[in-house]
């Protein structure tokens, strides 16, 4: 990428807020999956939040992005020591959400048309904005092509070019590269943190290595309620790489953990 | 073309079955005409056959349109109006298990014997599959989807646009098939009831006067234009569904 393209991608965004679990309480079908956790997620580096599936993660990650009924949870989440509000955040998924319909570029502009209802959804700014963005992340031959004839790799990163376009400060990851073969997955880890890297990413996941590989922060969930426990991580800065026997050790610790957690339950 | 010659051999491979019934059980036309007899009386009756047909093709297609039309219109109602999705809905799939059959004698009554009450027949068995199967395919918006769309903060009518009508459009695709297959029935139904033209009306005058030829005469022509019109609802449908790359057997 020439850095007249990285001057393109320079997105301005206000600083990221706090993020702050107070006494947050959250039952799912009759199981007290959260019983009045408290949890700080420091801003501007990647949260990864790790534990089997089932344990909650997920709630988690819809209580930020406000998805959750009023009713269904107790506690304030707050953002920079306000109530959660929803626009501050993108989110990402396993599935990539693409609609089949749309081109690459109409799928990355996605909020755009889903905002606008009467105006033209798509200034030419806006399209600018998308074509260099998908440009950098390597689909400028695709741009005007369907979904369906994208490998799941290029959909991928067109659902990264559709939650990066939505340019909010927070964004939550799903368990967004898990269905990826392993080399994709890699090269879609070191994409989406190069273009991520100074908004607050929550991520969840069940891999202990993606989660030594992007975390600033890594926290492990485990047990019903759910404990929290974070995870010291490596000396070294993120997109860590690599075998060191210290990222093994952390690796086999987690998983020790984890495991653990599983037969207490 | 493979498809289309196999379905042809089946058709030959009938009506030689039916020959072969007639020939051999000997029954008098009166009962069962042969296929020879009755092509020739397709031919020379062409003239008597060929106005009844008309009217009864344009019950069948004004009644298609005004009941899938309404059908949808009531859909995207019941989708986007909370308090008559509350009070509605429910009873939209309790309609589906009446005899709206049963309801010709009285829409003849109300609506005479011309052009109208074969309409209102078609319209009312048209408008329950369309509307219910729209309906349905409307709230079933994937849940990941709707998320989405509550994180961008779209607007209602946007998002009903761009992601739940064309999600639900395999599910109206089925609906309209329902319905086309259905429109024939109803008009002839209405016919029977009470009527002085189309094709229904023109059996049963035949069937009065032991011209059972005619009868089947009229059968034949019946259904090729069923057949005619399901094929091309089916193809239209097929491309509408391409044109938006979606998969009917995957949603």
């Amino acid at each position: 990428m020439t850095s007249h393209e990285k001057a393109l991608l320079a997105i301005k965004v206000p600083p990221a807020p706090t993020i702050q679990f107070r006494n947050f309480s959250f039952s799912y079908k009759g199981q007290l999956l959260f019983d009045r956790l408290d949890l700080d997620l420091a801003t501007g580096c990647w949260n990864l939040l790790l534990g089997r599936s089932g344990v909650g993660k997920t709630s988690l990650l819809r209580a930020l992005a406000g998805l959750l009924p009023d009713t269904s949870y107790s506690g304030e989440i707050l953002f920079d020591g306000k109530k959660l509000v929803s626009d501050q955040v993108s989110w990402m998924t396993q599935d990539d959400l693409l609609l089949p319909w749309l081109s690459v570029v109409e799928n990355s502009l996605l909020g755009n048309r889903l905002r606008a209802w009467s105006r033209s959804p798509f200034p030419i700014i806006a399209r600018n904005k998308a074509e260099n963005l998908l440009r950098a992340l390597g689909l400028g031959e695709h741009l005007h092509k369907r979904p369906a004839e994208l490998s799941g790799g290029m959909r991928q990163r067109v659902a990264l070019a559709r939650t990066l376009l939505e340019d909010r400060p927070v964004v939550l990851l799903d368990e967004p590269f898990s269905a990826l073969d392993a080399l994709t997955r890699s090269e879609m880890q070191d994409l989406a943190f190069e273009q991520l890297m100074h908004k607050t990413v929550i991520m969840i996941t069940h891999d202990p290595r993606e989660a030594l590989r992007l975390g600033h922060d890594i926290y492990l969930l485990k047990g019903s309620p759910v404990q929290l426990t974070r995870v010291s991580p490596p000396e070294t800065v993120p997109l860590r790489s690599g075998f060191s026997s210290e990222l093994q050790w952390c690796e086999n610790r987690i998983i020790a953990e984890l495991s653990l957690a599983g037969e207490i339950m | 073309m493979i498809k289309v010659l196999r379905s042809l051999l089946v058709m030959i491979g009938l009506t030689a079955g039916w020959q072969l019934l007639v020939t051999v059980t000997d029954v008098p036309p009166y009962i069962l005409p042969g296929p020879g007899v009755v092509a020739q009386t397709l031919l020379t009756r062409f003239p008597t056959l060929l106005p009844h047909a008309t009217y009864t093709l344009s019950e069948i297609l004004l009644g298609f349109g005004l009941g899938a039309l309404l059908g949808m219109i009531s859909a995207l109602l019941l989708a986007t109006v909370r308090p008559l999705q509350v009070w509605l809905s429910p009873i939209l799939v309790m309609t589906q298990s009446l005899p709206v059959f049963a309801l010709a004698p009285l829409l003849v009554l109300w609506l005479g014997y011309g052009l109208a009450s074969k309409i209102a027949m078609a319209v009312l068995i048209i408008y329950f599959p369309v509307a219910s199967a729209f309906y349905d395919g409307l709230q079933r918006t994937p849940k990941d989807w709707r998320d989405l769309g509550r994180i961008m903060k779209s607007n209602r009518m946007a998002f009903l646009w761009h992601v739940r009508i064309p999600f639900a459009l395999p599910s109206l695709a089925s609906g309209l098939r329902v319905a086309m297959v259905s429109a024939p029935i109803g008009v002839i139904v209405g016919e029977w009831v009470g009527s002085s033209r189309g094709l229904g009306y023109l059996m049963l005058h035949a069937n009065g006067r032991m011209q059972i030829d005619l009868l089947f005469a009229a059968l034949v022509i019946l259904m090729i234009m069923a057949l005619f019109l399901y094929q091309l609802t089916d193809q239209l449908l097929k491309r509408l569904l391409k044109h938006f790359s979606l998969d009917e057997d995957k949603i």
